[in-house]
C-alpha cells in the first residue's frame, strides 16, 4: 500500500490505493457529465408522466397524454382510409373500360395498382412484370386468357385452376404419360409446333406431327394454331412461350401437361385493390 | 484433488458415451461422442500430468508465482476464435452481396453461418479474451496466484468445449432459435457448469488478495460474470423433448418470450460486450501509457449506475410490437438514462491519457486502445439515441442496427482485445518487446478502414432502407417493394464485404506478428526503436 500522493503532471492528489502499479487520481466527475446525467433523468421521469410508464398490480400507469401505440396506428390507418374513401368509392362503381376515360380516378387507380402488384405480384411475375417460365410476362401483347381489363380483373379476381368456384380452368393434358400419343409422336409433334415459328425444322417429322396436331391439339389450340383465350390455351405460332421454347421444354409439356395455378385474390384483396391491379397490368403495355 | 478431477473426467466420459449410444437423433449421436472424446482426452491429460509433475518453477523476482500459462492459452484461444469468427463474417457478408455463395447446402447457407460468426466472435473471440484478462488482472491486481490448481484449466477447455459444441451444433442445424442464446438445452447446461466454476476461481482470487481494497477492473469483471451466469439462465429455461434428443422448448412463449430473449440479448451487450470490456480498459490504459485513472469518484458513480440502469434497456428491442406500451417506455427511458453512465468509462479511460497523449503517436499499442474508447463513446451515444421510439421506427429492422453492432464490436470490442493481446503477448512469453511495432501500425491502419468502410456502408445502407420502407406517394400507396429496397442495397453490401476483408487482413498481421514474439523474435530493422516491455524492464 502507498500513501495518497500529488501526481506531477495534473498537480491532483492520488486515492493512495496502488494495484499493480496502476493508481488513481482523485478528481471529482465532470460537472457537464453530472448534469447531463441530471437532465436524463428528469427528463425520463416527464416523460413517464405523460406516458404509459409504470406496471402495477393489474393495471399500469396511462399518462396525461394518454396515449397508445394501438390506437395511434388504428388512427393513422382510418386517417388513410376516410382520405381515399371517395375516390375509392368512385373506382369500385365504375365500369373498367371507362376508366382511362377520367384522368383523375385513371391516375388513382394506376398508382395504387402500381403499389400493390409490387407487394403481392412481383414475387412471381417479376418487379418488372418481365414474367419468369411458368408465370406469364405480363408487357407483352401475348395473352393466356383475354387482354382486355375485363378480362384481366377476372383472372386476377378468381384465379385459374385456383379454389374459388368462380376460377378460369382449363388443362393440358399429359399426352404421353395418360398413353393417348406415343413418344414418337410426341416428338413429331413438337417439331411442328416448333416450324410454327421457326424455319429449317426436321420436314418429314413437321408433316407427321401436323397430322397428329389436327387430331388432337386443335380443338384447343385452333387449326391456325393461334391459341383460343377460352381455355386459356395459348399462342403457339409466336416465339412467346410460357414454359421455354426449347425442344425438351415442349416435349415435356407435350408428355406431362401442364397446370400452374394463379391464385384467386377475391378474398385477399378488396375490390378497390383488385380493381387498381388490373388497370395497372392492363397499362404495362399489352393491354387490349 | 487430482483424483477427483479424474473421476470427474471419466463419469463425463461415460455420459457421453450413454448420450451417443442412447441418441434419439444424430445430433446427440455426435455431440455425445464429442463430449466423451473430450473428457477422455481430459483424463489422459490429469493422469499423465499426475506421475510426470515437475517441481513448481519459482518465479525470480520474487514476487507472487503468477499463473501465466492459463493467461497464454487464453491468448492463443483468443487469436484463433478471433480469425474463424472474422473469416465467417467475411464469408456471409459475400453471401448477403451474392446469395450464389450459399452453395445451396444446409450447412454453408446464411441461415447457419450467421449465428456462427455472432456466435465465435462474441463468445469464442470476446469471451476468450475476457477469460485471459480477467484471469491476468485479477491475479495482478490482487497481488496473488489465481486460485486451484485445476479449475481454471476446467473453466479454459470447458469452455472451448462449448464454443466446439455449439459452433459445430449450428452447422448442423441444431439450435433453439433465439439470437446470441441459439445453443440447445444440453450445451446450455454444460456452459452453467464452465460459468459457476469460472465465478468461483474469480471469487476465490478475489478472497485471498493481498491488497485491501479491490481495483475497479474487478468490479466490472464480477458485474460481467455474475450478470452473464444469470441472464444465461433464465433465458436458457427450457423442457427437452427427450433426455437423449438435441431439440426442447423454451419455457417462455408469445410475447413473455421476446421480452426475456432481449432482457437476455441487450444486456449480452451490457454486461459481455461493455462491462466485461471495460474491466479490461481500466487494467490495460492506465499500465500501458502508465498513468493514473482519471477519477476514482468517477469510476465509482459511473460503475453503480451502468450496473443498475444497464438491466432495463432491453425493451428498446421491441418497440411498436405486442410488447405493451408501458414496457416500451421504461426501456427507452433507462437508454436515455444509460447514456452518460456508458460516457463515464469513455471519460475515464481518455482522460487517463492526460499528459501521455504523445503516446498515441509513438505506441500504435495505445493507439488501438484509445481508438476502441473512441469507438465505444460513439456507440453508447448512437445506442440511446436508437432506442427512442422516433428514431427507432426507422432505424429498426434496417442494417442501421448492423452498422452500430460493429461500430460496437469491430471499434470497441476488438479494438481493446487487440490492444490487450498484443500488451498481453511479451508479458505471457517473457519476451522485451513484441516483434514488430510497425505491424501493429499497419493492423491499426488496414483494419481502421475496414471498419470505416463497414460502418458507413451500414449506415447508409440501413437509413436508405428505412426511408425506402416508408415512402408514399400521393395517393398514400407504397412507393417500393421489399424486393426493390433490398436491390438498392446491393452496393453498400459489397463495401461492407469489402471493409470486412480488410479487417481480416489485419488480424492475421496480429496472428503473425504475436506468432514471431512467440518464438523470441525480433524485427531487425526495428530492433532499437521497438517499446519495450514493462514487466521485462522491472524485472531486469
Amino acid at each position: 500500500m502507498s500513501k495518497v500522493e500529488k501526481d506531477e503532471l495534473s498537480g491532483v492528489d492520488t486515492t493512495g490505493h496502488d494495484w499493480d502499479g496502476i493508481k488513481e487520481l482523485d478528481n471529482p466527475m465532470p460537472r457537464w457529465w453530472l448534469w447531463t446525467f441530471y437532465a436524463t433523468i428528469i427528463w425520463s421521469i416527464g416523460y413517464w408522466v405523460v406516458y404509459p410508464a409504470w406496471p402495477l398490480v393489474s393495471d399500469y400507469t396511462k399518462g396525461v397524454f394518454g396515449y397508445s401505440s394501438r390506437a395511434e396506428l388504428h388512427e393513422e390507418l382510418a386517417s388513410v382510409e376516410e382520405g381515399r374513401a371517395s375516390i375509392t368509392t368512385e373506382l369500385v362503381n365504375a365500369d373498367l373500360a371507362d376508366v382511362k376515360n377520367n384522368p383523375q380516378l385513371y391516375q388513382f387507380a394506376l398508382s395504387g395498382g402500381r403499389s400493390n402488384y409490387a407487394v403481392n405480384c412481383s414475387q412471381c411475375h417479376g418487379s418488372g412484370a418481365q414474367g419468369a417460365p411458368g408465370f406469364p410476362n405480363l408487357n407483352d401483347d401475348d395473352w393466356l386468357w383475354g387482354g382486355s381489363v375485363d378480362a384481366i380483373y377476372q383472372t386476377i379476381k378468381y384465379g385459374i385452376r385456383s379454389d374459388h368456384d368462380e376460377t378460369r380452368t382449363g388443362e393440358m393434358p399429359a399426352f404421353l404419360r395418360d398413353e393417348i400419343l406415343e413418344k414418337d409422336q410426341v416428338s413429331d409433334v413438337a417439331e411442328y409446333v416448333l416450324s410454327l415459328s421457326q424455319e429449317g425444322r426436321d420436314p418429314e417429322a413437321v408433316t407427321r406431327g401436323a397430322e397428329v396436331y389436327a387430331n388432337e391439339c386443335a380443338s384447343c389450340h385452333g387449326e391456325n394454331a393461334r391459341g383460343n383465350p377460352e381455355f386459356g390455351a395459348p399462342n403457339l405460332t409466336d416465339a412467346i412461350w410460357f414454359y421455354g421454347g426449347d425442344k425438351q421444354t415442349i416435349v415435356n409439356t407435350i408428355a406431362n401437361g401442364r397446370a400452374n395455378v394463379m391464385p384467386a385474390w377475391d378474398d385477399r384483396l378488396d375490390e378497390s385493390v383488385i380493381r387498381q391491379i388490373s388497370l395497372y397490368v392492363h397499362s404495362l403495355g399489352g393491354g387490349k | 484433488m487430482n483424483l477427483l478431477w479424474i473421476a470427474f473426467s471419466i463419469i463425463g466420459a461415460i455420459v457421453g458415451l450413454l448420450l451417443s449410444a442412447k441418441a434419439v437423433d444424430q445430433g446427440m449421436m455426435i455431440h455425445g461422442m464429442t463430449f466423451a472424446i473430450a473428457s477422455v482426452i481430459a483424463a489422459y491429460a490429469l493422469i499423465s500430468q499426475h506421475y510426470n509433475s515437475r517441481p513448481a518453477v519459482v518465479d525470480q523476482s520474487g514476487g507472487p508465482d503468477y499463473n501465466l500459462a492459463i493467461v497464454k492459452y487464453g491468448v492463443i484461444a483468443s487469436m484463433f476464435w478471433g480469425v474463424v469468427g472474422f473469416l465467417v463474417g467475411v464469408v456471409i457478408a459475400f453471401q448477403l452481396s451474392f446469395p450464389v455463395l450459399n452453395l445451396d447446402l444446409p450447412w454453408t447457407t446464411f441461415g447457419r453461418l450467421r449465428p456462427l460468426h455472432t456466435s465465435a466472435v462474441i463468445f469464442a473471440f470476446g469471451g476468450n479474451v475476457l477469460l485471459a484478462t480477467s484471469f491476468h488482472v485479477v491475479q495482478r491486481t490482487c497481488r496473488t496466484r489465481l486460485a486451484g490448481t485445476f479449475s481454471p484449466w476446467f473453466v479454459f477447455w470447458g469452455y472451448q468445449l462449448f464454443i466446439v459444441l455449439a459452433a459445430s451444433g449450428y452447422v448442423l442445424g441444431i439450435t433453439q432459435g433465439k439470437e446470441y442464446a441459439e445453443p440447445e438445452w444440453y450445451v446450455d447446461i454444460w456452459l452453467t457448469l464452465v460459468w459457476v466454476v469460472y465465478l468461483m476461481v474469480f471469487l476465490a482470487t478475489l478472497w485471498k488478495r493481498q491488497e485491501k481494497h479491490i481495483y475497479v477492473a474487478n468490479w466490472f469483471y464480477l458485474a460481467f460474470i455474475i450478470t452473464v451466469a444469470m441472464l444465461h439462465v433464465v433465458n436458457a429455461l427450457a423442457i427437452p423433448v427427450s433426455l437423449t434428443g438435441v431439440k426442447s422448448y423454451s419455457l417462455f412463449a408469445g410475447v413473455q418470450s421476446a421480452l426475456t430473449q432481449w432482457w437476455y440479448g441487450h444486456n449480452a451487450v451490457g454486461f459481455f460486450l461493455t462491462a466485461g470490456f471495460l474491466g479490461i480498459m481500466y487494467y490495460f490504459i492506465p499500465k500501458r501509457v502508465n498513468r493514473p485513472v482519471y477519477s476514482y469518484r468517477l469510476s465509482i458513480i459511473h460503475f453503480w449506475a451502468l450496473i443498475f440502469l444497464y438491466i432495463w434497456a432491453g425493451p428498446h428491442h421491441l418497440h411498436y410490437t405486442a410488447l405493451p406500451d408501458w414496457s416500451q417506455t421504461l426501456g427507452m427511458t433507462f437508454s436515455i438514462m444509460l447514456w452518460m453512465p456508458s460516457w463515464g468509462g469513455m471519460i475515464n479511460g481518455l482522460m487517463t491519457l492526460s499528459g501521455a497523449w504523445d503516446k498515441l503517436r509513438t505506441d500504435p499499442v495505445v493507439r488501438f486502445l484509445v481508438t476502441s474508447v473512441a469507438f465505444y463513446g460513439m456507440s453508447t451515444f448512437e445506442g440511446p439515441l436508437m432506442s427512442i421510439k422516433e428514431v427507432n421506427a426507422l432505424s429498426h429492422y434496417t442494417d442501421w442496427t448492423i452498422g452500430h453492432v460493429h461500430s460496437g464490436a469491430l471499434g470497441w470490442v476488438a479494438y481493446i482485445s487487440f490492444g490487450a493481446l498484443y500488451f498481453l503477448a511479451p508479458v505471457v512469453w517473457k519476451r522485451k518487446s513484441l516483434y514488430s511495432d510497425k505491424l501493429v501500425s499497419w493492423h491499426f491502419w488496414i483494419s481502421t478502414i475496414g471498419i470505416l468502410l463497414y460502418i458507413t456502408a451500414m449506415w447508409v445502407s440501413g437509413i436508405m432502407q428505412g426511408l425506402m420502407w416508408r415512402a408514399y406517394d400521393a395517393f398514400g400507396f407504397l412507393e417500393y417493394s421489399f424486393s426493390e429496397t433490398v436491390e438498392a442495397m446491393h452496393p453498400f453490401y459489397v463495401i461492407r464485404a469489402l471493409g470486412g476483408v480488410l479487417f481480416l487482413i489485419g488480424s492475421l498481421i496480429m496472428v503473425y506478428n504475436l506468432w514471431r514474439t512467440a518464438k523470441g523474435d525480433v524485427r531487425s530493422e526495428e530492433k532499437d526503436e521497438l517499446i519495450l516491455n514493462p514487466e521485462v524492464a522491472v524485472a531486469r
